[in-house]
């Protein structure tokens, strides 16, 4: 029994370590909900390399005290989503800086600063806040998401009750090397509301956020986010919806660069004839020192007639790192379930790796789930097909790896987002092209 | 304008020789048709003009109006005026059939030190080339060859054939899996390409394909060369009595 006592030991004292040097906020109307996060933490404690969920994706960098420096980076290029008409809400290194934002203003939505709303009302937000983080714990627990919520120092709190006019885009900029940032975001879309959310930016030199979306029924959620280019950042993210009958969730992320991102996303879908989808196109070069993206998914069907995808790619090159932990849990009783996931990875060379792991676990009798994960070169005879066309081969390679990328990018409903993020895309492979 | 001569090729990663010696001259204008059993090294002969990977040349020369063609990438074959048909066209799911096609002939006209198209004149130029061949709006705008017919993806390949006006035509098999209408709609897209300044080389198993596309000199392949040289009466006697009587004749 020794052992297995200096193991729990350690993991205690890193626990406390990593308390130790954060300020947690307290009072407010979160106090509650901070509490049981952070006994939530204190049970369960950091993650380690021998947690079944972190073998594939050291935890040391987020479990660190400190945060370490993360050199600025200037793309050079337009904000995301610029020509999109938003009410625009601008973090910098975590803290939410109004001079810079639109005023939060929007017909049909309630927009709140979760730093300011502390000791005033918000009954939706009490409810919500830290709700769906806990019950995402089981049957994984996401020790991150926990410190998250106990320690939060910022985030909005958005409610919608009627269809918004216009998406509310989340701006994280980052401005200090050794920034580290807590967001904790509250979403509550109201029966037959429908938002789209969009977030774009690094954010800091660590960032972790946590977003709970509560889809009420026949709501609708839509969310497009890019994580910033920057090639030192390191973040650890978590999605938990909550999607209630008839209700609709379309998530989608596209990751460029960064040293190490993980995204989590938990779906419970709780109503029955609901729509849960979840996205993700990532392209790493692992020439700029790491680049290791993981994106863990969770996906719960409790209710019948509801439909989820996952759908994932991946474009590594240059020793970069890509991650996939998948899982679709039916229910018992969650009848006439359509579940489906892909995770695909495109190696362009032989020095990148990908590693994934698909899970089914099935407890219903009519239901219909597949899942497949690929892992595989440019095929050449596509190339060839390009070439012999005058395509030079690096064009060629560029238009092969767009179309390895088409079916994530097709998530996206918006066909303005859509473009602007193959914008984006494509700017990435021309900077690589030799 | 196409000249081979005593061509050897092997396949890189097995020890085989297919191509044994090929010599075969195209003039500018003219059709040449080449005719031969499975395995004859018809398709080879094909890949290795356009520069696919995977064959070694192992001797002899292939010029395309005196500039050496197996010294060039795919792609600067293709701005030299080289095109291959391809027996089967490859489905490039998320690409755009438009897109595609403007990229290859921009990359081409830059390549050759030209101007690149405008989006509205490569749209007035495709939108006449296409009408040509029945190819509708829908089939521009649908993703390279995905969910298009076998006819659909041969009359594809001409549409491309029509946009970058090469000048030398390699068309494979274009003939396998068209029934007769497609056929016929593939023939006649290729003979309104017929040109005092352009060759075509039409790689094909069957007569019947000539009948749309009437040649000016058949070739007969068989194991790794030409093995005789005739006009389209050749093909007519293929089509009778088969490749047995032909190669039987030879031996």
């Amino acid at each position: 029994m020794a052992a297995p006592m200096r193991k729990d030991e350690a993991r205690v004292a890193a626990t406390e370590a990593r308390l130790a040097a954060l300020d947690l906020p307290k009072g407010g109307f979160t106090a509650h909900a901070r509490a049981n996060a952070l006994a939530r933490l204190r049970e369960m404690g950091l993650p380690g390399r021998r947690d079944e969920y972190w073998k594939f994706t050291d935890p040391a960098v987020l479990n660190a005290t400190e945060a370490a420096k993360a050199a600025l980076f200037d793309p050079k290029e337009s904000q995301l989503f610029g020509g999109v008409d938003c009410v625009k809400l601008v973090f910098v290194d975590g803290v939410f800086d109004a001079e810079v934002s639109d005023d939060p203003v929007l017909a049909g939505v309630e927009i709140a600063r979760l730093a300011e709303a502390g000791a005033s009302d918000i009954h939706w937000a009490q409810e919500l806040y830290g709700a769906l983080e806990a019950k995402g714990q089981s049957p994984v627990v996401r020790p991150f998401a926990a410190l998250n919520t106990a320690a939060a120092t910022d985030g909005v709190l958005i409610r919608a009750t009627a269809q918004a006019a216009k998406p509310v885009h989340l701006v994280y900029r980052h401005e200090s090397e050794a920034s580290d940032a807590i967001l904790h975001h509250c979403v509550k879309i109201e029966p037959g509301a429908e938002l789209t959310l969009l977030e774009t930016g690094p954010a800091a030199a660590r960032f972790n956020k946590v977003m709970e979306v509560d889809v009420a029924a026949g709501g609708r959620f839509h969310h497009v986010r890019a994580q910033g280019r920057d090639h030192e950042r390191r973040a650890i993210t978590h999605i938990f919806a909550r999607v209630a009958e008839e209700a609709s969730f379309k998530s989608f992320t596209l990751t460029v660069n960064g040293q190490m991102t993980r995204n989590e996303c938990v779906i419970e879908i709780a109503g029955d004839d609901a729509i849960a989808h979840v996205a993700g196109a990532a392209l790493g070069d692992g020439s700029y020192g790491r680049f290791h993206h993981d994106d863990t998914i969770f996906v719960t069907h409790d209710a019948e007639r509801c439909e989820s995808r996952q759908v994932f790619k991946k474009v590594l090159k240059n020793g970069a790192v890509g991650v996939f932990q998948g899982k679709i849990l039916v229910k018992p009783g969650a009848q006439k379930t359509d579940g489906y996931q892909i995770s695909q990875s495109l190696l362009l060379d032989e020095d990148s790796q990908f590693l994934a792991k698909p899970e089914l676990e099935i407890y219903a009798d009519d239901v219909k789930c597949s899942h497949g994960s690929t892992t595989g070169a440019i095929d050449e005879t596509a190339l060839f097909y390009l070439r012999s066309r005058g395509v030079g081969k690096q064009d060629a390679t560029a238009l092969l790896v767009l179309s390895f990328l088409a079916d994530a990018i097709a998530e996206i409903e918006d066909e303005t987002l859509a473009a602007e993020i193959v914008e984006r895309l494509e700017a990435w492979l021309q900077r690589r092209k030799k | 304008m196409l000249n081979i001569k005593n061509l050897q090729v092997k396949l890189e990663e097995e020890d085989k020789q297919i191509l044994k010696g090929v010599d075969l001259t195209v003039e500018a204008g003219k059709v040449h048709a080449i005719m031969g059993p499975n395995g004859s090294g018809k398709s080879t002969l094909s890949y290795v003009l356009s520069g696919r990977d995977g064959y070694e040349v192992t001797g002899g020369s292939a010029t395309l109006d005196g500039e050496d063609l197996l010294e060039m990438e795919p792609e600067e074959r293709a701005a030299a005026g080289l095109f291959l048909a391809f027996q089967y066209p490859v489905e490039i799911p998320g690409v755009g059939n438009m897109t595609f096609l403007r990229t290859a002939l921009n990359s081409q006209r830059k390549a050759r030190g030209e101007d690149e198209v405008s989006a509205a004149e490569f749209l007035k130029l495709v939108r006449e080339k296409a009408k040509a061949l029945k190819i509708d709006a829908d089939m521009l705008k649908r993703p390279v060859n995905v969910g298009f017919s076998g006819g659909e993806k041969k009359r594809n390949e001409i549409l491309q054939m029509a946009v970058l006006e090469p000048r030398m035509c390699i068309l494979d098999e274009t003939d396998s899996g068209l029934d007769v209408d497609a056929m016929k709609l593939v023939s006649d897209g290729v003979n309104a390409l017929r040109d005092e300044g352009r060759a075509f080389l039409v790689i094909t198993h069957y007569q019947r394909l000539l009948d749309h596309i009437q040649p000016d000199v058949v070739h007969i392949m068989a194991a790794g060369r030409i093995v005789k040289t005739g006009g389209p009466e050749l093909a007519l006697e293929v089509e009778k009595n088969g490749y047995a009587d032909i190669l039987a004749e030879l031996a």
